[in-house]
């Protein structure tokens, strides 16, 4: 089974190489439109900004072979988010695959008490049946950094909780799979979910 | 509901960890690798590698470990230690390091914290304050270059004023490090961290000063920190991570618990 891993040009690519790794998955990093339409498995990862990253996929004439794609897609962490149609952060147009935004998340009153970057270990709850959470308690911790977070709507796949906010912590449409943490730096938790990306079947990708 | 995190930091000098008292006298803990595998196992939610001589020497931290640790764990971990540039910094986040975190080279140019989360983004910008309480003058002062005794010195900053600089150029977390609790494990300085706590809308770490388990509850109940950096008690078995969490988990303080081995 042959994985791709998007060169977004301002990820860090290497810790979700080697998470693969760890799993005997041995990936390729690319921006080749064609290997990565021929590619079994597409990873879109991401750090920084979206409007950095959309102008990278862009400079890089990655849209619409990204849009097009049939293959199961997991965006990760801001890759998650540019896989909705639109980002707050700089008020970008992203891929616009899943049909949901990401927005900036809320500092309560008390910022103190719930700071942002929503940093750290926060549980994902799933709220339907979430293939990629297959064999995982109901409730599992996984590590997250970010500022910017999708509503929970219809396209939910797994939600989380921080102060007052409840958001989509994973989300799904079709093929394409975003989770918001970081699998890759969440233990065995993020393995599993990882494992269950390579293992998802055509049935998981039609929902 | 978002963890406390617990964070054994790895001081690093010449590719070895090691320990020193009060940021002196340092003493051989062991290689790299094999600890970081052992706290990632261990429960640890996050690792910190910090290369305490880089600034004060002008070299750059020895890179070649960072691949390595970043192949063999699964949690998240931040490297430190002389980062003074774009591109070290992109070398380290390239390699797979999670986060950097940037003190003495901050406070030299404080510009450099813009420019570094323009670059990649506050959430991998980490910024680490050394306080020190001046009982004279009762106020807490920042100091640079500790690393290295003959070199540590005062700056012209008040902690609370750096931090709320640091802040305002962007910084994605701070670890606040109480320089008279380091390695006396008589306490975290919750009387400190309370007050920065209050003035700090992003992530705040506490380190220095841990000798028990007890230092850990108080540390997140009283100073309401993120989480909770500790090296000594951790190398030398005092606190051991598993205890450590089950007895914050009975506090009631939201806490990852350990994952179950295969």
């Amino acid at each position: 089974m042959s994985l791709v891993i998007v060169d977004t040009s301002c990820a860090n690519l290497s810790s979700v190489k080697f998470a693969f790794e760890r799993l005997g998955v041995n990936p390729v990093i690319s921006a080749d439109a064609s290997v990565i339409r021929s590619a079994d498995r597409v990873i879109l990862p991401g750090v920084g900004t979206a409007k950095a990253a959309m102008r990278n996929l862009h400079q890089l004439g990655l849209v619409d072979t990204l849009r097009q794609l049939q293959q199961p897609v997991l965006g990760i962490c801001l890759g998650m988010q540019l896989l909705t149609e639109s980002s707050a952060e700089g008020n970008v147009d992203c891929l616009g695959v899943i049909p949901t935004r990401t927005k900036a998340m809320q500092q309560g009153q008390e910022s103190a008490q719930f700071p942002l970057p929503h940093m750290g270990w926060n549980t994902v709850v799933a709220s339907t049946d979430n293939p990629l959470l297959k064999g995982l308690d109901s409730s599992a911790y996984c590590y997250f950094v970010h500022s910017f977070a999708v509503a929970t709507d219809a396209y939910t796949l797994a939600t989380t909780q921080y102060g007052n906010t409840r958001f989509a912590s994973m989300i799904g449409h079709g093929n394409f799979f975003g989770a918001q943490f970081h699998p890759e730096r969440s233990g065995k938790v993020g393995a599993t979910i990882l494992k269950n990306f390579m293992e998802l079947t055509d049935a998981d990708s039609r929902t | 509901m978002l963890a406390k995190r617990i964070i054994p930091c790895l001081d690093v000098r010449d590719g070895e960890v090691v320990k020193g008292v009060q940021f002196r006298n340092h003493e051989i803990i062991g290689a790299i690798e094999p600890l970081a595998a052992r706290y990632a196992a261990a429960g640890a939610d996050e690792l910190v590698f910090y290369d305490i001589t880089a600034s004060s020497d002008a070299r750059v931290v020895d890179k070649s470990w960072v691949e390595r640790i970043a192949r063999q764990i699964d949690i998240p971990f931040t490297v430190a230690g002389g980062i003074s540039s774009i591109e070290q910094a992109r070398e380290l986040l390239a390699m797979g390091a999670d986060k950097i975190s940037i003190n003495s080279p901050a406070l030299r140019n404080p510009d450099l914290i813009n420019t570094l989360v323009d670059e990649f983004g506050q959430q991998c910008i980490v910024i680490g304050i050394d306080s020190f309480y001046d009982a004279e003058t009762d106020r807490y002062l920042v100091y640079q270059f500790t690393g290295d005794e003959s070199k540590s010195q005062q700056t012209r900053w008040q902690t609370a004023e750096w931090l709320q600089e640091v802040v305002s150029r962007g910084a994605g977390e701070v670890v606040l490090n109480c320089m008279n609790q380091d390695g006396v494990r008589q306490g975290y300085d919750i009387k400190q961290l309370k007050q920065m706590r209050a003035l700090c809308p992003v992530p705040l770490i506490a380190s220095g000063g841990a000798g028990c388990i007890e230092h850990f509850t108080d540390v997140f109940t009283a100073a309401e920190v993120d989480g909770a950096l500790a090296a000594s008690v951790f190398h030398k078995n005092t606190v051991v991570i598993a205890e450590l969490k089950q007895a914050l988990i009975d506090a009631g303080i939201a806490i990852r618990p350990l994952e179950q081995t295969q």
